[in-house]
């Protein structure tokens, strides 16, 4: 049973779009020509008119989605794709097995099926009511004894508790449902039970704890969006309205920039970066992940002595990519050094550690930082301009974690204007390029079944983190390991 | 606690007229009061002045949006995948589970990875936050929460604590510790308040700071230490499902996909709402910013995935088949950007080609729907976590590789 509160009632449709998606797919599977081929199926001694084959099922679907160049293969080989999607037809009961209707499984072969009567559809008859249920297994229970399993014997029970003051009309009801099947024709009735058990089979699955079971395909998560009800009238009401326009205006008014410029930006990005993703071009010596040896993590250990070249050349990427990588980091530092502006990079770190600090430090912090920095004479002052130093002055009077943004901007655009392109033309940084290595491929194992050892690692969470994660490891870098 | 989500009926004095009653949230200029009913439905009407009427706040709102459209369009010059053309096509992948991790008793919801790469932590159903090394696939700690429903958790950058909620509607820290008497759960710290559900939850650059998203329609910047609400941020008309932080070299915004359709990215200082897109057909389940940080990607119940340029302020490309009916869950970005990774609820991981707009290859594998993707952060695999109570991890060898 779903742990969740139960799905509203009303408008399935609108909160479960797959559902209409579906039906779309079984009405065109339904076609008289485009459809899928129909026949007439023998059961035992009935004849059911309408039912189509697993394969052909399969056949269709792979045809119509043009599913994979596995399509062209033989019927026999049915691409996985539309094994998939027939399974979940049949899983949702829009198709259903005439000869085992307990299961809903989809089996590509002669196996006979057909499709669901739109009145038994999820989403027409929804929800399923208790009532129904309650019928509906009486009628299981009187036309033969012993036919309710196990979980069904359960649900009866528990109903017969729950609504035991309607029990006579379930009851009745039953009977009467009975006793107008047998008016029909065989095939008829044999048809409109299996309908019926489908429909039930999705709405009242067996639930099997504490074994996953057949998971139920209408289980939902959480109730959304009902709990906003009550501020739908509030948002529809004028300020909302104003609250929409102001945007509007606000962002007639920003620049944009042509399509062409933005998606050859990404075809560049993708080009450069492409060599260092591992999943599009593997790494070396080897993916962790597929030869269990964590070489790969040791030579790119956060900080290390030897960068290997890929990591070196990623510095000259961007000025983020070269500050987010503490070795790097580390050497731009020492650049800096010798041009005796180091300050700046110390600042620029500073107002990081400010930024994403602790609230109760902000005091603390930005004096610490106008100190160091800012006030005349301080021992490491950064040269800014007049107009920003007058505002970030200004700002000083009432300190918040942001008072310092203008100022930081300020000295980023400095080093990445100015100090970033000198380091990277650089002999220390062309030097650090040289000497990085490329890792040996890891060969093949001799013995390649042989199980080999994974090294586990000490926890960041043992390791004493001695140093601030900002200061240390910069936006996104830290993780306390030393 | 129980499972149900309902509204909480506050009780006290309203902030208008002062009497005892029953309180509802009302919204002022992003500012949030609690007023009594008869007073929400007299500011309904008190807010409308003379030559105003609701019909024409409507209809001026609705003629910016066409404007809007319309100077969207005229720089829209050219298609992602006529642009693509002339790169390489991608070749195949072999994509294999290469961990399968055991051990929730229920829907696994939410994964996160930390920074060294290999560690995991990861969510269920039944309340059971677990921290995993998942290189050796051993569990190291595991807390059970409160509630249940656990849709959010989030690993600190320091690998020193994690942060999860749900159905609680909080978002609480606890700090990862290898004593054996000591209980995590004693040393747990209550965060974020919201009132209802949260939805997701990601901490800044440091340990010190957190972003929630929630069920109440808003999202809200936290201090870690003292649980003080920093900024609000107020916009969203339904519940907000998912949110990610730009990595962006000022660091200042991040981006919110919502139940109304909509995905809005905020400037964290202000609070304010920056850009908006409503280009999805239903609920928007996950949003993943581009690696450059000049886009980003969502996934809805509509079956789609999209994406949405910043700097072109619009979407400018949508991943779909007919053969894809189920709503993506979760997705996410390989380190170049030119994979796109999505979880289906209909149990499958579909990976896209960005550029092309193609898609690469359909994983099979998992029993149940897939709740939740995450690529590692060094980008050598990815891990999938599915209502059928495991997470998988999964990698591509190269053509060239022996090993």
């Amino acid at each position: 049973m779903a742990a969740g509160p139960a799905p509203p009632p009303g408008r399935p449709r609108a909160h479960m779009p797959h559902l209409t998606k579906m039906e779309r797919v079984v009405v065109s599977m339904q076609d008289p020509d485009q459809g899928v081929k129909m026949r007439s199926q023998r059961l035992l001694v009935t004849v059911i008119p309408h039912a189509v084959t697993g394969s052909d099922v399969v056949q269709w679907l792979t045809q119509k989605f043009c599913i994979s160049e596995e399509a062209r293969r033989s019927p026999s080989h049915p691409s996985p794709e539309a094994l998939h999607l027939g399974a979940v037809l049949v899983q949702h009961g829009y198709i259903y097995p005439l000869r085992d209707p307990r299961s809903l499984v989809l089996r590509p072969d002669e196996t006979p099926y057909r499709f669901q009567t739109p009145y038994f559809w999820t989403s027409t008859l929804w929800p399923a009511a208790e009532l129904d249920y309650a019928i509906y297994l009486a009628k299981k229970n009187i036309r033969k004894q012993g036919t309710l399993a196990d979980y069904e014997k359960e649900c009866y029970d528990r109903l017969h508790t729950k609504i035991s003051h309607a029990w006579d009309l379930v009851l009745m009801q039953a009977r009467e449902q009975l006793r107008a099947a047998k008016q029909r024709r065989k095939g008829d009735r044999l048809v409109i039970a299996c309908q019926e058990q489908t429909y039930w089979l999705v709405n009242r699955p067996p639930v099997s704890p504490p074994a996953p079971g057949a998971p139920s395909v209408l289980e939902q998560g959480p109730g959304r969006g009902f709990c906003a009800a009550s501020r739908v009238h509030m948002t529809k009401s004028a300020d909302f309205y104003k609250q929409e326009i102001e945007y509007c205006r606000r962002a007639l008014g920003r620049t944009r920039v042509k399509s062409s410029v933005c998606l050859e930006a990404y075809l560049s990005f993708c080009g450069q970066r492409g060599p260092h993703d591992p999943l599009v071009s593997g790494c070396l010596p080897s993916n962790p992940w597929i030869s269990d040896n964590d070489a790969y993590w040791v030579m790119n250990a956060p900080t290390v002595a030897a960068p290997t070249k890929l990591r070196v050349e990623r510095w000259a990427f961007s000025f983020r990519e070269l500050l987010e990588d503490p070795v790097g980091r580390a050497h731009f530092m020492d650049f800096l050094g010798k041009e005796f502006s180091g300050e700046n990079l110390s600042f620029w770190e500073a107002c990081e550690e400010l930024r994403y600090g602790a609230q109760a430090q902000v005091p603390t912090l930005v004096d610490a930082v106008y100190q160091q920095f800012l006030a005349p004479g301080a021992a490491r002052w950064v040269n800014i301009d007049s107009r920003t130093m007058e505002r970030t002055l200004e700002g000083l009077r009432q300190p918040h974690r942001y008072v310092l943004d203008d100022a930081q901007l300020h000295i980023y655009m400095l080093m990445k204007k100015d100090s970033y392109p000198r380091f990277l033309k650089s002999d220390m940084y062309k030097g650090l390029l040289a000497e990085a290595g490329i890792p040996l491929e890891t060969k093949k194992r001799v013995f390649p079944f042989s199980w080999r050892p994974r090294h586990s690692s000490p926890s960041p969470a043992l390791l004493p983190t001695a140093v601030e994660p900002t200061a240390a490891g910069g936006p996104g870098g830290g993780d306390g390991v030393a | 606690m129980c499972d149900q989500t309902f509204l909480v009926n506050v009780f006290g004095s309203c902030d208008k007229c002062f009497k005892q009653r029953a309180l509802r949230p009302v919204f002022k200029k992003s500012q949030q009061l609690s007023y009594c009913s008869t007073c929400a439905e007299i500011m309904a009407t008190e807010a409308l002045h003379e030559n105003e009427t609701l019909a024409s706040l409507k209809s001026e709102a609705e003629s910016l949006k066409g404007k809007l459209e319309e100077e969207r369009a005229k720089l829209h010059d050219v298609e992602l995948h006529q642009v693509a053309e002339r790169v390489e096509a991608l070749g195949q992948f072999v994509m294999k589970t290469r961990r399968t991790l055991k051990g929730h008793g229920n829907k696994v919801l939410c994964m996160d990875w930390c920074k060294d790469k290999r560690r995991i932590v990861s969510s269920s159903q039944d309340g059971k936050v677990i921290v995993w090394d998942s290189f050796t696939t051993n569990k190291e700690h595991a807390v059970t929460m409160p509630c249940t429903w656990v849709m959010a958790c989030a690993y600190a950058p320091s690998g020193c604590a994690i942060a999860c909620g749900g159905l609680d509607n909080k978002c609480s820290v606890y700090p990862l510790t290898f004593d054996k008497n000591e209980n995590m759960a004693a040393k747990k710290k209550s965060v974020a308040m919201h009132t209802n559900y949260l939805s997701a939850c990601s901490f800044t650059n440091s340990d010190m700071q957190i972003l929630t998203a929630s069920g109440d329609g808003t999202c809200a910047l936290w201090d870690v230490e003292s649980g003080q609400l920093l900024q609000s941020f107020h916009g969203h008309g339904a519940d907000v499902l998912c949110l990610d932080l730009a990595p962006s070299e000022t660091g200042n915004t991040f981006v919110s996909g919502g139940c109304d359709k909509k995905a809005m990215v905020w400037d964290m200082r202000s609070g304010q709402c920056v850009q908006a897109f409503e280009t999805h057909e239903s609920d928007i389940n996950s949003v993943r910013y581009y690696p450059s940080g000049d886009a980003f990607a969502s996934g809805s119940d509509d079956a789609t995935c999209r994406l949405y340029d910043l700097r072109a302020d619009r979407e400018v490309a949508i991943y779909s088949k007919e053969s894809i009916i189920f709503g993506a869950s979760s997705v996410d970005f390989s380190l170049s950007g030119r994979l796109l990774f999505a979880g289906y609820n209909d149990y499958t991981i579909n990976v896209w080609d960005v550029l092309k707009g193609s898609r690469v290859s359909i994983l099979f594998g998992h029993e149940n729907r897939v709740s939740t993707l995450r690529v590692s952060p060094d980008g050598t695999a990815f891990c999938s976590g599915s209502w059928d109570h495991t997470l998988r991890v999964r990698s591509s060898r190269p053509a060239w590789a022996i090993w």
